[in-house]
C-alpha cells in the first residue's frame, strides 16, 4: 500500500469521522448565537475561534463536513448510478444510433459546467443544496459514462466476453456480469476524484449563494460570511478554507493510492 | 456540422429550462401580486403570446442579430450589458488561461526532465496543492496578503480600461493569478506525465540513437507530440475557467458577467439569465470546437485521418 493512499485515507477519514461524531456531539451549539463572545480568536475554549455570532467555528466545521460530504456523495451517486449504465449500453452498442446519441449527449452536458447548471436551476427554482447536489451530480454522469464506455469497448473483444456469447448470454447479461465488474476498479479511482472534485464544487456553490441555505453550516459559506471581515480577523476565513484543502487533498491522494494499489499496469503506463 | 446540432441542442435545453419550466415566466418574474396589466404587458415583452417553437425561433434569431432582449430590471438591452461586461470577464478568462500556460509548461517540461529527481516531486507537490486549492479561498488569502498587508493591489474592484491598459490588467492580476492557480497544477501534471510516455516511444530512442542528446530528444521530437493530451486539457479547462470567473468575480467584486448572472438571479431577471448562460455555453462549444481543430495543426496523421 502506497504512502499517499495511507496519507490520504487517513486525511479524508479525519473529516468522514468529524462528519458522523458531529451527529450525537458537536463542543458547542452549531445553531445558537453568542453575541458577547463574538469573533474571538483561538483560543483552548473555542479551537478555532467563534464567527460573528458568536458560534463555535471548530464545530461549525464539523457540522460542515456533513453538509460537504453529504452533498458530494449523492452527487457521485447520481452520476455512477445513470453515468455507468450510459456508458455500458454505449459500449455493448458501439457504433450503432444509441452510441452516437449517448456520446453526443455527454458532449453536451460538457458544455454545462455545474456551476451553470447550478445557475440555471437556482434562477428557476431557487438556492438549496439538494439543487448544489443536482447540478454536481449532472455534471458527472458524462464522467462515468466515458469512462466506462472507453474501458468497456476493450473488455468486449477478451475472449471471456466471446465465450458468454457463445453461450448465449446478451449484451445487458455480460455488461453487467462480465464487464461491469472488471470496470469497478476504475470506477472506485474515479469515483474518488469525483467526490473531491464533489467537495470543491460545493463549497463553491455555497460560497455564491447557490448551495446549502442558512442555518445549515457549510464550508463554502462561512467562508462567504467572513468576506467583509477575515480583514482583520483572518480565522473566520482559515479554518472553513484550510478544511476544504485538506479534505479535497487527502481524497485526492487516496484516489491516486487507490490506482497505484488496485491496478499495478497503470501504475507502470504512468511512469 | 457537429457544432451547429450542439449549438441548437445547447439552446433548446436553455430555452426549456428558463421559458417553460417555471410556468409563466412573466409571473415568476414579477412575483405573487403582480396586476393583471402588467403582467399582460410584460407578456407581449417578452413575446410569451406566440406559440413555444416561435418564441424560440424568434429568441434565437435576435441572438444571431445581436438582439439578445431587454433586461427586465435594468430596463437596458441585454446586449449593450452583456457588451460592457465582457471586457472584464473575457480578458481575464484569456489573461488567467496565459498565466495557467506560462506556469504550467516550463513546470511540466522540468518535472519530466527530472524525472524521480528533487525537481520532479516538488513540482508534482505543490500541484497536488494546487489541485486541492479553492480557488476562491486561495483568492481570499492574495486579498490578504498582497492587498492589505503589502498593500500592491487592490482589494477589489475593477479600475476600468480608461484609467490605462496597465491599470485595467492590474486589478485582474490577483483574479486571474487565483483562477490559474489549480488550472496550472492540472495542465503541468497532465504535461510531466505525457510527455513521460511519449519519452518511452520507439521514435525517441532512435532519435537517440542517431546521436541526439535526451535535451534535444524532448525538445525536437518529445514535445510536439506530448501536446495532444495537453490540448484537450486546455479545452476542457476553458470551460471551468468561464464558470471559475464567475466565483472568483464576486470575491474580487469584479462587475463582470459573473457578477451580472448572480444580481439577475437574484432580481428574477430571467432574460439576462437566459442570455448571459447561452453566451458561456457558446464559448465553451466553440472553443472545444477549435481545440479539435488545433488536434490537425499541432499532429499530421490526425489530418490524414480526418
Amino acid at each position: 500500500m502506497s504512502r499517499s493512499l495511507v496519507i490520504g485515507a487517513a486525511l479524508s477519514g479525519v473529516f468522514v469521522l468529524a462528519a458522523l461524531v458531529s451527529f450525537v456531539w458537536t463542543p458547542y451549539d452549531v445553531l445558537g448565537l453568542d453575541i458577547p463572545n463574538k469573533l474571538k480568536p483561538p483560543s483552548g475554549a473555542h479551537f478555532f475561534g467563534t464567527d460573528h455570532f458568536g458560534r463555535d467555528i471548530f464545530s461549525m466545521i464539523m457540522v460542515g463536513a456533513r453538509t460537504s460530504i453529504a452533498v458530494a456523495v449523492v452527487a457521485v451517486g447520481i452520476g455512477m448510478l445513470l453515468g455507468v449504465p450510459l456508458g455500458l449500453a454505449a459500449a455493448a452498442r458501439t457504433g450503432t444510433l444509441l452510441d452516437e446519441v449517448i456520446m453526443r449527449g455527454n458532449d453536451l452536458v460538457f458544455a454545462f459546467p455545474s456551476l451553470l447548471i447550478a445557475i440555471l436551476i437556482t434562477a428557476v427554482f431557487g438556492a438549496s443544496a439538494f439543487n448544489a447536489i443536482i447540478a454536481i451530480g449532472i455534471f458527472n454522469i458524462p464522467v462515468f459514462a466515458r469512462l466506462v464506455r472507453g474501458a468497456a469497448l476493450s473488455l468486449w473483444t477478451r475472449d471471456y466476453v466471446l465465450a458468454a456469447r457463445v453461450s448465449g448470454k446478451g449484451a445487458a447479461r455480460i455488461s453487467f456480469e462480465h464487464i461491469l465488474p472488471n470496470v469497478t476498479n476504475l470506477l472506485i479511482v474515479q469515483g474518488t476524484i469525483q467526490f473531491s472534485l464533489g467537495i470543491l464544487a460545493e463549497a463553491g456553490l455555497s460560497y455564491v449563494g447557490l448551495g446549502a441555505q442558512p442555518p445549515t453550516p457549510s464550508w463554502g459559506r462561512m467562508l462567504a460570511e467572513s468576506q467583509t471581515m477575515f480583514s482583520f480577523k483572518p480565522h473566520l476565513a482559515i479554518f472553513p478554507g484550510l478544511a476544504i484543502l485538506l479534505t479535497v487533498l487527502g481524497l485526492n491522494l487516496m484516489g491516486d493510492g487507490l490506482r497505484d494499489w488496485l491496478d499495478p499496469r497503470l501504475r507502470r503506463a504512468k511512469r | 456540422m457537429s457544432l451547429v446540432i450542439s449549438l441548437v441542442v445547447a439552446s433548446g435545453v436553455i430555452f426549456l429550462f428558463v421559458e417553460v419550466v417555471p410556468g409563466d415566466p412573466a409571473a415568476y418574474m414579477l412575483g405573487l401580486n403582480a396586476a393583471e396589466d402588467t403582467l399582460a404587458a410584460l407578456r407581449e415583452q417578452l413575446g410569451l403570446n406566440g406559440s413555444l417553437f416561435e418564441r424560440y425561433v424568434s429568441w434565437v434569431g435576435g441572438m444571431l442579430r445581436g438582439d439578445f432582449g431587454t433586461s427586465y430590471t435594468y430596463r437596458t438591452p441585454v446586449a449593450e450589458m452583456i457588451g460592457e461586461r465582457m471586457w472584464i470577464s473575457l480578458p481575464l478568462a484569456v489573461y488567467a488561461l496565459t498565466l495557467s500556460t506560462l506556469i504550467a509548461f516550463p513546470a511540466g517540461i522540468w518535472a519530466a526532465s527530472q524525472r524521480g529527481r528533487l525537481a520532479d516531486s516538488l513540482v508534482m507537490g505543490v500541484t497536488q496543492l494546487g489541485v486541492a486549492i479553492p480557488n476562491f479561498w486561495f483568492a481570499m488569502l492574495m486579498v490578504l496578503v498582497f492587498a492589505i498587508n503589502l498593500r500592491w493591489f487592490s482589494a477589489g474592484g475593477f479600475a476600468g480600461w480608461d484609467a490605462g491598459f496597465g491599470a485595467g490588467l492590474k486589478s485582474l492580476t490577483l483574479p486571474a493569478i487565483a483562477l490559474a492557480l489549480p488550472q496550472a497544477s492540472i495542465l503541468a501534471r497532465v504535461m510531466r506525465s505525457s510527455l513521460l510516455d511519449t519519452l518511452g516511444e520507439d521514435y525517441i530512442r532512435t532519435a537517440r540513437a542517431k546521436g541526439l542528446s535526451r535535451r534535444q530528444a524532448l525538445w525536437r521530437h518529445a514535445l510536439r507530440n506530448a501536446l495532444i493530451p495537453v490540448l484537450t486539457i486546455i479545452g476542457l479547462q476553458f470551460s471551468f475557467l468561464m464558470a471559475g470567473a464567475i466565483i472568483i468575480e464576486n470575491v474580487f467584486f469584479l462587475p463582470g458577467l459573473g457578477r451580472l448572472v448572480f444580481q439577475s438571479i437574484a432580481a428574477r431577471d430571467l432574460i439576462v439569465v437566459e442570455s448571459v448562460v447561452m453566451l458561456l455555453v457558446f464559448a465553451v462549444i466553440v472553443v472545444n470546437f477549435l481545440v479539435d481543430v488545433a488536434y490537425a495543426v499541432v499532429d499530421p496523421r490526425l489530418r490524414v485521418r480526418a
